[in-house]
């Protein structure tokens, strides 16, 4: 039976025998010895044709809840954002999705100047100097950051705030198992770091400071002061974590001179996707431009001085310096780096400042809604779009309770902070209507009782 | 500025006053923002992104699609990088609002058929690789190499092994993986490749000692040959207390007629965009899920994904477990599209896809043969290396002929890979090509290397019916301009 994918007939078959000079495809496989040769059928379900494959696997995607059949307030580091039709249709132009790495700049133009656009737009957004063509998610970006820190500073312990993302915080403690360096969790006071802890645990030893920006629970930490003390170690670097959405509002952590800024870019239209793939992006200072993991593409000239764009300084990465590479990453998340190019050339310089600042007033909205009936809400004004209101129910059951009223709740605090049980952290959109907010927080209000 | 010849940037089209986007109104009573900041915090400056209209967005990237080649473009015999068809239905599939649209912190019951399709995926590639058990978590096949490399430091740690610091790896190897090993907090050292082209048995023999943690190795490997001695090596390494990584880049040779448990191996990662279709998507996302033995499982990474009943769940409670590699719960979105092809094909089609991968490589190795040197003269498997060593002496080096082959409609073969073959050419066709694609590339091979001997001119200054030039790579490197400036 010949499959659809395949279209090699036993005409071609015999033919290609021939001139190889066997007879049967097996004598290619005789260099297989006879031990560790798989005699038996895989055991794999049996192909199924188009129609039928479509229809499964359709039955079992509605089985999930998601942000088309329930209104979200889900965020936490995944956001259910304004989605531009043009985004998905330029990135299923197959001549992108089907491509590798621009090895061959004469046939790779496309892929290696839409990077080019995406650094530039990443370095604009955050304000530093370079930033690479994307990293796996934000989580990897700000370990491999951690990472990077350590090996340029030669020191071997890390400050990483607790208002960091948890799995951020998690992958961090991963990545920087290899080459054993020391995290030092930073407390929270309030919904912000602790000061006055960082100030205690800095020292000469400290590779680098990081935080979130704003933080994990929506709170826009205050670089100015976290920089002033960072300052105070000669060597010591600061890292941050930023929602590149949030950078159409507030000050780019680059103007307060960090040295590394990464952060995920699926804000900026890359569907949830149940968490992957999204998209890290990397960015930093002219100074450590040859330290940065990944791939970057530069601009140059071909020899008609036609303006072109290639893959540059590829001496820092893990196929030139094999054993001497910081970082190993390849494959990245090109196709995702695309989709955020399309996204912010839609939203454009203006429309960054206005998606942001709807965000924060329909959050503001929701905010005060859910205080005037009667909730409790933590922290301090100064947020993005996420805050935290305490019910009196466990926020599993609570969320139970919302999804057979049409809603995604937020995110159950306990889950990583046991020690705040009935704390949900609550993320409002610029595409949630005030009609919605009305109706979550009147749900919310009915379940409270 | 952008010179009349050259393709503009998406910066240079932009215009004040235009816009591609529409946002919802704000229907909540206005507030003053900026009463809640410092005004340290609030931007000064926008951000200098285009302001374009949507028209615009969609000529501009459909004219840089055009200056791409991709797989749906034309042959790409990308040696190692398996540029196979990427399938229709994998596209549709993962755009199903409930794969799309699913948030990884909803609540459990509400992605149950997301988590059925992420076990059934880890069934299956248990059952073609013979492993014990499989994580989705890596985002690629780097990352998977990693993690697999973390558990087994977990692995000899947890025997109170910590004196086991080096990894061996093949001189034929990717650059990804001594560099993988470096970042796990290993030292690589490198086992030599023989004269038929396999790891060395007695160099390996040398090297491998109470210090080794790991052995490193694709099968068939980065020439394309079965390492026949597999089993061999798996004594020499497990004997010393090492265990065996295998790097899964290649596994579209051998399914079907081999799996990596039955060699020996305790650590397999997979690539997903390889051998199942991801697609590359220029460069990524990938997805490079991990699997291994009984006596590793334990060392997965968190969250680990099991079936209770007819219910799926995380299990966070994993004490030995190496940690977290990744926010969430990997590349679900590559993870579905693989899904949906190995559920296209089914067990007789896996089977033949690697039976036709290979059958079109010897092909093209055979009649390329004549022309060019073979330095190792066995069947292949999934992809082979010919030289361009000839050919240089007549004026022409391996990237001439990688230029002159884009002037034919072609990617070029993997050059100058592995190290250890001179003006190397690595060449992987995949089982979905027909004999007219490979017959007119062996052809335009052949005719390249008459080109070479009558006038190699042609060749090297090709290419010379691209959209661009060569480029020069060292005014990049030298004076790097890594972004847009506005002049």
């Amino acid at each position: 039976m010949q499959h659809r994918y395949i279209p090699m007939t036993d005409e071609d078959k015999q033919a290609m025998l021939d001139t190889i000079g066997v007879s049967s495809t097996d004598e290619l496989f005789a260099d297989i010895p006879e031990n560790v040769r798989f005699k038996g059928e895989l055991n794999v379900k049996p192909a199924k044709d188009e129609h039928e494959l479509t229809k499964e696997l359709s039955a079992i995607a509605n089985k999930n809840v998601n942000t088309k059949t329930h209104v979200s307030f889900l965020g936490a580091g995944v956001y259910d954002h304004y989605m531009p039709s043009v985004v998905d249709h330029m990135i299923s132009r197959s001549e992108f999705y089907t491509a590798y790495t621009p090895y061959q700049p004469e046939i790779s133009q496309g892929e290696l100047q839409a990077i080019f656009e995406f650094q530039t737009m990443i370095c604009e957004l955050t304000g530093m100097d370079v930033a690479n063509s994307s990293m796996y998610d934000g989580g990897t970006a700000l370990a491999e950051a951690v990472n990077l820190s350590a090996a340029q500073t030669k020191k071997k312990k890390v400050l990483v705030s607790k208002a960091v993302h948890p799995e951020s915080m998690d992958v961090i403690k991963t990545y920087t198992d290899g080459p054993r360096v020391e995290v030092v969790e930073i407390d929270v006071k309030d919904g912000f770091t602790d000061l006055d802890h960082l100030k205690s645990e800095l020292d000469e030893d400290t590779a680098s400071v990081v935080i979130q920006y704003p933080n994990f629970y929506g709170q826009v930490e205050p670089i100015k002061e976290v920089q002033e003390i960072v300052g105070t170690q000669k060597k010591t670097m600061s890292i941050v974590s930023s929602n590149p959405l949030a950078l159409g509002y507030l000050t780019p952590p680059g103007e307060f001179g960090v040295d590394i800024v990464v952060g995920d870019t699926q804000v900026f239209g890359i569907p949830s996707q149940f968490g992957g793939p999204h998209c890290g992006y990397f960015a930093t200072t002219k100074k450590l431009m040859r330290k940065v993991p990944g791939r970057l593409v530069g601009q140059t000239v071909d020899e008609d001085g036609r303006r072109g764009f290639v893959l540059t300084l590829q001496a820092r990465e893990q196929h030139i310096r094999r054993d001497k590479a910081t970082s190993n990453i390849c494959s990245n998340q090109a196709l995702n780096a695309l989709a955020t190019s399309v996204f912010l050339s839609a939203i454009g310089k203006h429309g960054i400042h206005e998606m942001a600042t709807k965000n924060m007033k329909k959050a503001r909205y929701a905010k005060s809604a859910f205080e005037k009936a009667g909730f409790e809400v933590l922290y301090s004004n100064r947020f993005f779009n996420e805050f935290v209101v305490k019910l009196n129910d466990d926020v599993q059951t609570v969320n139970k309770k919302l999804v057979e009223k049409g809603f995604i709740g937020g995110f159950d605090l306990s889950r990583v902070y046991p020690e705040m049980k009935n704390h949900m952290l609550i993320a409002v959109t610029e595409i949630r209507s005030k009609e919605e907010i009305d109706q979550f927080v009147k749900e919310l209000g009915d379940i409270h009782g | 500025m952008a010179k009349e010849k050259d393709f503009p940037l998406i910066f240079e089209l932009s215009k004040k006053g235009r816009k591609g986007y529409s946002l919802p109104e704000l229907d909540v009573p206005d507030v003053d923002l900026d009463a809640d900041f410092d005004d340290d915090y609030i931007r000064k400056e926008a951000p200098d992104l285009p302001e374009v209209s949507e028209l615009q967005i969609v000529r501009h990237y459909t004219g840089l699609s055009k200056r791409n080649h991709g797989i749906d473009s034309g042959f790409y015999p990308l040696g190692s990088c398996t540029m196979k068809y990427n399938p229709k239905i994998n596209e549709e599939i993962v755009r199903l609002p409930g794969f799309s649209f699913v948030h990884p912190y909803q609540d459990e019951e509400t992605v149950q058929g997301a988590m059925e399709v992420m076990y059934d995926l880890q069934t299956h590639l248990e059952n073609i690789t013979g492993m014990h058990q499989f994580t989705l978590q890596s985002a690629a096949g780097a990352q998977g190499e990693w993690t697999g490399l973390m558990m087994i430091r977990a692995y000899h740690e947890a025997n109170g092994d910590f004196e086991r610091d080096e990894v061996v790896v093949p001189d034929s190897a990717h650059g990804t993986n001594p560099a993988s090993a470096a970042v796990a907090g290993f030292k690589a050292v490198t086992v030599k490749t023989n004269e038929k082209g396999l790891v060395d048995l007695e160099d390996l023999k040398r090297v491998v000692s109470e210090k080794t943690a790991a052995l490193m190795l694709t099968n068939p490997n980065t020439l394309g040959l079965f390492e026949e001695e597999i089993s061999e090596m798996a004594k020499v390494v497990h004997d010393a207390g090492g265990r065996l990584y295998y790097d899964g880049a290649n596994l579209n040779a051998i399914m079907g007629y081999a799996r990596p448990a039955d060699m020996g191996f305790d650590v397999v990662h997979l690539n997903l965009h390889k051998t199942f279709t991801g697609p590359h998507g220029g460069g990524g996302p990938g997805s490079g899920p991990v699997g291994v033995t009984e006596e590793m499982a334990r060392f997965l990474p968190k969250p680990v994904l099991t079936k209770k009943g007819d219910r799926y769940t995380f299990d966070y409670d994993r004490p030995d477990s190496m940690g977290r590699i990744k926010p969430y719960y990997g590349n679900f979105g590559i993870n579905v599209r693989a899904y949906t092809y190995i559920r296209s094909m089914g067990p007789d089609g896996l089977k033949q896809v690697s039976e036709y991968a290979v059958l079109n490589a010897n092909y093209m190795m055979r009649r390329l043969q004549d022309e060019y040197e073979l330095p190792f003269d066995q069947h292949c498997k999934h992809e082979f290396v010919i030289s361009g060593k000839k050919q240089k002496k007549l004026g022409a080096r391996t990237l001439d002929i990688a230029k002159r082959l884009l002037d034919f409609g072609y990617h070029p073969p993997t050059i100058y890979f592995p190290l250890n073959v001179e003006e190397a050419m690595m060449v992987e066709p995949t089982e979905t090509e027909s004999k007219e694609t490979l017959d007119d590339f062996i052809d335009a091979m052949i005719t390249i290397s008459n080109e070479i001997k009558e006038d190699p001119e042609i060749v090297q200054e090709a290419p010379h019916t691209t959209p661009v030039s060569r480029m020069d790579e060292t005014l990049a490197a030298r004076k790097p301009v890594l972004r847009y400036e506005k002049e």
